[in-house]
């Protein structure tokens, strides 16, 4: 089997704002593979978060094509791509979309809850999950009762628990101040470390600095796709 | 998303906004409640007319040969009662007839009263249901007596002036006294007082003790019927099928001395209790027939309320739904969830209204004779009316928050 996790050709998305034509993505062509860091760059609407959601399967492109893992899913059904969502992709948000009235536990048990896992490997798996980004002992807090950079953890920790292959991260420290960015960003290395496929959508340089590849977005089209010298402990 | 998860979430999310919750679920509340009382209050008014009613008044296994109906539940018209007057009125010789020649096993008491005013001593009774009739009445009537006797065959044919008195007029008129072997006069003519009767209690309010019984042929006869005439022939069957087959038999015997054609209709009355009750019967078919509507009306407002209140949650909660959707959960899942949140919701005010209307029914059962009991049905029949109509207010809702976008649901605050 390829090692490719993420493959793009000519992948366009058009939106229609009334009755004028809004050209996000222009013909996007890339390969993310297995266990690469890859944070995406770009101006503001350069069509990032646009290439984000067809990537996390939320959207569908209205041109080109995109395998992930070896699966073309371009053109799948609302079904069978929330089947990808919840088996493949492992999403952190910005601003962390958790639900607020449910506990650390319960945040993290959902995805597993789609997949129709057993109540009781459900919870040993969330509690796993949770332990592993170091949230042991708020379990049973609701989202108003932890910071922010633990609700970020609480996010990743659900990202992580259907054990997915792609990890995509749009902003994830957009809320955060510097030092808990920071925080995140050493998660992120560790997990990465693990064997994670990660893609982080930043503006910041500094948090651009841990991936391994740089890959810039301008005007919906591939401006630069650099390797980093040096990776940023 | 199993259901457990998701009824556990519809209720807390009740618990967190319990005033709120209360009013949307009043609808589905009143019509629950509306259903469980009336059905139990109706249910009771039955078993207090079929037991209390129509049994102590004309008695378990018994009808009456009367010249008109003796108990009218129903409207009466004019032109109907001026008909029943021009009946031959029940004469001795009638009543000898159908005893001599009724076949069935059965209880036969000659009847005939009227108020009268009872005097002793200077001190008065007035009003008292004077009952002339022989002793197989007081086993028709279930008459207990609590001292003395009841009079004989005997003193019945030669109509002995003797008395057996109501509960309530033996306190009334011996004022602790003991009324046995004591003399009253009614209407100047003397009469003892042989036994005294066991308190029978109230009738809607009206007490069942204010009577004295005397033979039928004793001398105050003639102020309470006509000269060989009587109010009526009472006859009590050892069940109830030989209960009918008496009537039966009565009927056929009276149209043959009456001498009536097959066209003629009957020129007197044969009434039992489920004779007496038809009335009431026809009452409780009419709220039994409204009662669906009533519940439905509620009901559906109540359904109404219910698809608002889900249409306001998705609305608030696109978001979450946003969320749920992009950590994987199908449009059928989502669907599910709010399906079961409506019913769940809708589900809660059918016990809360199961709760109020038990309530009313208990309430009613304290504070009046009539025995209120719920019946089990209506409950099982309320829990499936509230989770019906909350999955039914819920499909609309449901299926606008699984049809969302998942960006936009996202995107939304
Ligand atoms: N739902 C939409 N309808 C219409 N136009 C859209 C929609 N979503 C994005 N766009 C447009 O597509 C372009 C790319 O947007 P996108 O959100 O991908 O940019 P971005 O690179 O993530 O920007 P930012 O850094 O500000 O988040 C922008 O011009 C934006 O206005
Ligand atoms: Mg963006």
């Amino acid at each position: 089997m390829s090692d490719r996790v993420i493959h793009v050709e000519e992948l366009a998305r058009e939106y229609l704002m009334g009755a004028e034509r809004v050209q996000a993505l222009r013909g996007l062509t890339l390969t993310i593979r297995r266990n690469e860091y890859v944070a995406i760059m770009g101006p503001s609407g350069s069509g990032k978060s646009t290439f984000m959601n067809l990537m996390g399967c939320l959207d569908t492109p209205s041109g080109g094509s995109y395998w992930l893992n070896g699966q073309e899913v371009s053109r799948l059904t609302d079904d069978a791509l929330a089947r990808v969502r919840n088996k493949e992709i492992g999403f952190v948000f910005q601003t962390f979309n958790l639900l607020p009235r449910a506990t650390a536990l319960h945040n993290v048990e959902l995805p597993l809850v789609y997949a129709g896992t057993s109540a009781r490997e459900r919870r040993q798996r969330a509690e796993e999950a949770l332990t592993r980004v170091g949230l042991e002992n708020r379990m049973h807090h609701r989202p108003n009762e932890l910071s922010g950079g633990q609700r970020q953890r609480v996010a990743i920790a659900r990202a992580l628990v259907n054990r997915p292959s792609l990890l995509l991260a749009d902003e994830p420290t957009g809320n955060l101040d510097s030092t808990t960015s920071e925080e995140i960003m050493r998660v992120f290395a560790e997990l990465h470390r693990q064997g994670q496929t990660i893609v982080v959508v930043t503006h910041e340089p500094s948090i651009a600095a841990h991936a391994e590849r740089v890959v810039v977005l301008r005007d919906g089209r591939l401006d630069s796709d650099t390797r980093n010298t040096q990776v940023a402990a | 998303m199993p259901v457990f998860e998701a009824v556990r979430m519809a209720l807390r999310t009740i618990a967190a906004q319990k005033l709120k919750s209360f009013f949307s679920l009043i609808g589905v509340l009143i019509g629950v409640t509306f259903l469980i009382a009336v059905v139990s209050i109706v249910q009771g008014m039955n078993v207090y007319m079929e037991d209390q009613f129509a049994n102590r008044l004309i008695g378990l296994n018994t009808f009456t040969l009367r010249r008109q109906p003796g108990i009218n539940t129903g409207n009466v018209t004019e032109e109907t009662w001026r008909a029943w007057q021009r009946r031959p009125r029940i004469s001795y010789d009638d009543a000898d007839y159908v005893a001599e020649r009724l076949h069935t096993p059965a209880l036969i008491a000659r009847y005939c009263a009227d108020r009268m005013t009872l005097n002793y001593n200077g001190k008065v009774a007035k009003d008292i249901d004077l009952q002339g009739t022989e002793p197989s009445y007081f086993e028709i009537k279930n008459i207990g007596i609590a001292s003395g006797r009841i009079f004989t065959p005997q003193e019945v044919r030669v109509g002995a002036p003797v008395l057996v008195l109501g509960s309530e007029i033996g306190e009334k008129l011996f004022e602790g006294l003991d009324p046995l072997g004591k003399e009253v006069t009614i209407r100047g003519l003397p009469y003892r007082v042989i036994g005294v009767a066991e308190r029978r209690g109230t009738l809607f309010g009206i007490s069942l003790d204010k009577f004295a019984v005397m033979p039928f042929r004793a001398p105050a006869r003639r102020h309470i019927c006509p000269l060989n005439i009587l109010d009526e022939l009472q006859i009590k069957a050892p069940n109830p099928d030989l209960m009918l087959t008496a009537m039966a038999e009565t009927e056929a015997l009276m149209r043959t001395r009456r001498g009536l054609k097959p066209s003629e209709e009957n020129n007197f009355d044969l009434q039992n209790a489920s004779g007496a009750l038809e009335g009431w019967k026809k009452i409780s078919t009419v709220l039994f027939t409204a009662l669906p509507g009533l519940v439905a009306i509620s009901l559906v407002v109540g359904g109404i309320v219910i698809m608002n209140i889900m249409l306001m949650a998705v609305a608030e909660r696109t978001r979450e739904i946003g969320i749920r959707k992009a950590l994987g959960a199908k449009r059928r899942d989502i669907l599910a969830q709010f399906i079961i949140e409506s019913a769940t919701l809708s589900t809660v005010g059918a016990a809360l209204g199961i709760g109020t209307g038990i309530g009313l029914a208990f309430l009613v059962r304290a504070l009046t004779p009539l025995p209120a009991a719920v019946a089990p049905w209506s409950i099982g029949l309320a829990v499936a009316l509230g989770v019906l109509v909350g999955m039914v207010a819920g499909v609309y809702p449901a299926s606008r928050a699984s049809k969302l976008d998942p960006i936009t649901a996202l995107r939304a605050e």
